[in-house]
Order: structure tokens, then C-alpha cells, then sequence
């Protein structure tokens, strides 16, 4: 299974429009939303089956046993993440706790323990025809590279015999980003012509390229702006990064959405654009020259 | 006075709206909590910046010392450690810092040497302290620099101090808000928009801020973001036009409030606003 991830570095820029196109373009049988604290791609994939849902399990959380504490203070001494406060008794915070066990390892009295914590919820919509996975991130949570790593091989173990995976990617070049970056083929990035979209995605680039994973480039909104939409292609050129096109800025695809539906549903100048986008990457991913 | 702006969504508007706000207040702060993509100082061009590498501790073990008796590998939640071929082997990029394997050690073996993973910049643009944090590239979590960003704003000063934060509703997010005094939500008028906002919605329920939602992007026509205000009584502080004059400005990295009459006037408005419902809820909700 050759496994393409969208990601984008800055937020907004097309990554859900862009993928979702491309799972209806390529009739994917497996795909997945790896942005998992704020997915959407569930909003316009319209799923067949019924989903299989499962608890995600973070790391453990402190808890303080009133009872047994003696206030001796260790462990609000040595947690480095300050979860451990004290008023009447001491408490732990289910926000800051990292569930590293430190404050458990110095108690003297045995007064903590860790203790499990629903950080999220995975889902799964499976049939003969199409694997989709995805999950939502509990709010306030942590551990969501982890969460990361289990939609995709929640997605790997159902989908059999496939040849293409489409991944929607998260914003940002941090731990859920390196998560979904482990083990994919090739990157699709989406960038967007300003001075911030730029800078956004050189840092992406800079991210994927230390895992050394294929990357292409292509920009949406490119209308927008064409002086930074030149900028882009140059640094492209320079780079030596293949770059596989631009989509224009287009009032029919923020409807298309709206209503459910991906770009290449309707016919409008942006699903034009990026079904060519779709056939260059689809020859880079598969292999030859785009 | 902090003021949080967050969306749940990437690009809804949240460094388009706490950058203005910030420049429209004269005197203030402003605080990139986007380490990851930090792009505030791309408008505000801040002069005169300082600069200081964040760090964060990383196991290190003295072979000679180190008897292998695995208590350090069995501790770490993290699997950052590993005792292979008669050897200990540390992964700092999974390490949390948390301490644990050090003081575990019966051998004294492990200490913990500084790795640095990004930094904190400090600057002025025109009255506006300008904080940015930038995480390197490749590191999994900005939240040490976040915690330095808002510990060195809060030793600065008491200002009217805006905080932009990075997009989703993770541990990170909630870092950012923390301490906020009120939080304004940036919303997008798109199925993905309402759906997101109402997740940073939930989120900040959940401290028990008060809150407020910027409208951003608005066309003719209906829009669901402001449907789903309406709909659950959330204050509605103004709203932002789709408009192609914002939008060129803004994607320059230019600061519509300085540089537009049309912008500066809004942004003003928007500001009173914000003021005047950070004082109420202060003076109500103490």
C-alpha cells in the first residue's frame, strides 16, 4: 500500500478540501484524518457503514489518596510539570499530568497511583469496499502523536490489498505531525501565497525532509496573491522540489463544502485544478517523472 | 489584562485578529503561542529583539557506572530508554524530561545534560511588545517554550496583553489559555469553521473563561458560524468582511490597523468592544 499524507504546516490552507477531492478522485479505498484535534474529513466523505468505535487510551494519570498522604511534598517537588498543587490536600491535575510516574516513584506512603484515562475516541468505518479511519482527541489532551500513530494502523489493519492510501494531516510541525509523517510514501503539501504561508512552509518542508520522505508542493488560492505565488514556485525551482500546481481562489468550492460535497463533486474551476494536481502526484507516487 | 484568541480551525483569522488588536492598543503585548508556525513577528517586524534558547533536560549515562540492573527502562512510561547489548541506550527525541530515570538510578549513573529545542524572542514594534516562540524543526513539543513565553510576559508587565494561539484543541491550546483573562473565538463561516468552533467552544467551557467570537470572513448570506452563536447566546464582538483589500494586506504580512483608514477604524471598534466585556466580565465574574 503506497501511503500519500496532505499536510500543510499552516492551518487552513486546503488540506481537507484538497484530500477529500483526491479520495473521490482516486476512489480510495483507505484513508484516514490524522488531524485529530480538530478532524473534519468525516464532515464530507459521507461514510456507508456503520463505525466501530473505540476509547484511546493515553498515558495514566496521578491520582492522591487524601487519606494516605502525609504532605511530606515530594512530589510536587519533583514533578516537572507542575500538575501537583496544594490547598487543603495535595491534588493532582488531570491537565498537566504527563502520567510520567515520577510522583508515584518518591511517595513514601504509597499515596499515588496512576490510573487510566480515556484521552480520545477511535473510529472506524469499515466495509468490503472502503476503510476510513479517524479519532477525536479529548479535549485539553496530550499524547496526540500517539492517537496519531493508531488511526493509521487501525487503517493498515482493516484495509487489505489496497494500493493507495490518502491521509489528511494536521496543522503545525510538532508531535502529531511527526506522527503521521512515520512510514507514509510521499508528502503533498499545501501552501497558501503569504508572507505566513510561506514561512509556514518552509518549516514543514524542513520537517518531512529530516525523515526524509518524497515531497511535492502545490498552492491554493494562488490567485490571491501572485507575487508570493512566483515566490513559491521559485523556492520550488531552487529546492529542486517538485512542484504540481496551483489551485485558484474560488467562491463555488466554500459552497461545495458547505453543503457536503468535495470540489471535484461540482464542476468549478478549483476541482478543475486540482484533478490535474491529482494525475501528477498519482505519477510521482507510483512512480516516473511528473 | 490577557486576552486569548484561538479557533480550533487553522487559518480562521486568529493572528489576523490578535496582531490588529495588539497594534490598535498602543501599549501592549503581544504573544506568539504558535510555536510551531509562529507568524505574528512576519507583521509586526519587531526592532531591538533579544533572544534566548529554550532547553530541555535529556538523560545522559555514564557507561562505567551503569550495572544494568534496568530499573531506568522499566520506569519510563515514554520507552525512552533501552538496555541493549549490554549497553543503555537513551531516544531523547521520545523523552519527556520528566526526571524519573535519574532519581531512580540506584548507580548514580544518569545525568541530565540541556538539549536545546527552540527559542523565545523578545521585540518592539512602534509601543508593542512583540514575544515570539519557535520551536526547531523536527522537535515533538513546544510547550516548554509556550510556559518560558508567558512566565517572561507576565514579569514585563500588566498591560493589555494578547495571546495567539496555535490551532486544534490539545494540551498545547490549553497551555496558551490558562491564564488567560477571557478568550475571543474566531470563527469562519464554513462547515469546517462551526464544526471546530464548537470544539474550542467546549474547551474553554471547560476552564471556565468568558468568551466572545470574532466573525471573520463574512460574505452576504447566511453563515453558520454566526447561526451557532446565536443559537447557544455566545457574544458576538464583530465581524470581519471577506474582503480582497484585507486580504492582499494580510497575506503581505502588512497590518491592516496601521497601514488601512477602513481597517484601523474596525479594528479600533473591535477593541472597544473587547475592552468593554473584559471589564464586565472582571467586574461580574472576579
Amino acid at each position: 500500500m503506497k501511503q500519500l499524507l496532505i499536510l500543510s504546516g499552516k492551518g487552513g490552507t486546503g488540506k481537507t478540501t484538497i484530500a477529500s477531492a483526491f479520495i473521490k478522485l482516486s476512489n480510495a479505498r483507505a484513508y484516514a484524518d490524522c488531524d485529530v484535534d480538530a478532524p473534519n474529513l468525516h464532515l464530507i466523505t459521507g461514510q456507508s457503514s456503520e463505525p466501530k468505535k473505540t476509547d484511546y487510551y493515553g498515558l495514566p494519570k496521578a491520582e492522591i489518596n487524601p487519606e494516605l498522604c502525609i504532605q511530606c511534598d515530594q512530589c510536587r517537588q519533583n514533578c516537572r510539570f507542575d500538575a501537583i498543587s496544594v490547598e487543603k490536600t495535595y491534588k493532582a491535575d488531570p491537565f498537566a499530568c504527563e502520567g510520567c510516574g515520577v510522583c508515584e516513584a518518591v511517595c513514601p506512603v504509597a499515596a499515588i497511583s496512576l490510573q487510566p484515562a480515556i484521552a480520545g475516541e477511535l473510529t472506524l468505518y469499515s466495509n468490503v469496499e472502503k476503510v476510513f479511519s479517524t479519532a477525536q482527541l479529548k479535549m485539553g489532551s496530550g499524547t496526540s502523536g500517539k492517537l496519531v500513530a493508531e488511526v493509521k494502523k487501525q487503517m493498515k489493519l482493516a484495509a487489505v490489498d489496497v494500493e493507495l492510501a490518502i491521509i489528511d494531516g494536521s496543522p503545525g510541525i510538532g508531535c502529531p505531525v511527526i506522527a503521521s509523517l512515520s512510514g507514509v510514501d510521499m508528502v503533498l503539501i499545501v501552501a497558501e501565497p503569504s508572507i505566513s504561508g510561506i514561512s509556514d512552509m518552509e518549516r514543514i518542508i524542513k520537517t518531512a525532509e529530516k525523515f526524509g520522505i518524497k515531497i511535492a508542493i502545490c498552492v491554493n488560492k494562488f490567485d490571491t496573491n501572485l507575487v508570493n505565488t512566483e515566490k513559491i514556485e521559485f523556492f520550488c525551482k531552487g529546492q529542486e522540489l517538485p512542484f504540481v500546481g496551483k489551485v485558484p481562489f474560488d467562491s463555488d468550492a466554500v459552497k461545495a463544502i458547505n453543503n457536503g460535497k468535495t470540489i471535484v463533486d461540482i464542476n468549478c474551476a478549483s476541482g478543475i485544478a486540482v484533478k490535474e494536481i491529482y494525475n501528477k502526484v498519482m505519477k510521482l507516487l507510483f512512480g516516473g517523472e511528473a | 489584562m490577557r486576552i486569548a484568541v484561538l479557533s480550533g480551525k487553522g487559518g480562521t483569522g486568529k493572528t489576523l485578529v490578535s496582531v490588529n488588536l495588539a497594534a490598535e492598543a498602543k501599549t501592549s503585548s503581544y504573544i506568539d503561542c504558535d510555536v510551531e508556525e509562529p507568524n505574528g513577528h512576519l507583521f509586526f517586524k519587531p526592532d531591538d529583539v533579544q533572544e534566548e534558547e529554550i532547553s530541555v533536560r535529556i538523560p545522559r549515562v555514564d557507561d562505567k557506572l551503569c550495572n544494568g540492573c534496568r530499573k531506568c527502562v522499566d520506569f519510563c512510561k515514554f520507552n525512552a530508554l533501552a538496555y541493549i547489548k549490554e549497553k543503555l541506550i537513551i531516544f531523547g527525541e521520545v523523552c519527556h524530561s520528566c526526571g524519573g530515570c535519574v532519581i531512580l538510578c540506584p548507580e548514580k549513573a544518569l545525568i541530565e545534560k540541556e538539549k536545546v529545542i527552540g527559542k523565545v524572542q523578545k521585540g518592539i514594534s512602534d509601543q508593542v511588545m512583540v514575544y515570539t516562540g519557535i520551536l526547531n524543526t523536527g522537535e515533538a513539543s513546544g510547550i516548554p517554550i509556550i510556559k518560558k513565553l508567558l512566565a517572561e510576559n507576565k514579569r514585563d508587565s500588566n498591560k493589555l496583553t494578547f495571546i495567539d494561539c496555535p490551532p486544534g484543541s490539545a494540551c498545547i491550546v490549553m497551555e496558551s489559555i490558562k491564564d488567560a483573562d477571557y478568550c475571543i473565538l474566531v470563527a469562519e463561516p464554513t462547515l469546517f469553521g462551526v464544526h471546530n468552533l464548537n470544539m474550542v467552544y467546549e474547551l474553554v467551557k471547560l476552564f471556565n473563561k468568558p468568551l466572545g467570537v470574532v466573525l471573520n470572513k463574512c460574505l452576504e448570506g447566511e453563515n453558520p458560524a454566526e447561526k451557532f452563536c446565536l443559537e447557544r447566546n455566545i457574544k458576538i464582538l464583530g465581524r470581519i468582511p471577506f474582503d480582497n483589500e484585507l486580504g492582499m494586506l494580510n497575506s503581505n504580512a502588512e497590518i491592516a490597523a496601521r497601514e488601512s483608514k477602513k481597517y484601523n477604524a474596525l479594528f479600533s471598534s473591535l477593541l472597544e468592544t473587547v475592552k468593554k466585556e473584559v471589564q464586565h466580565e472582571t467586574t461580574t465574574n472576579p
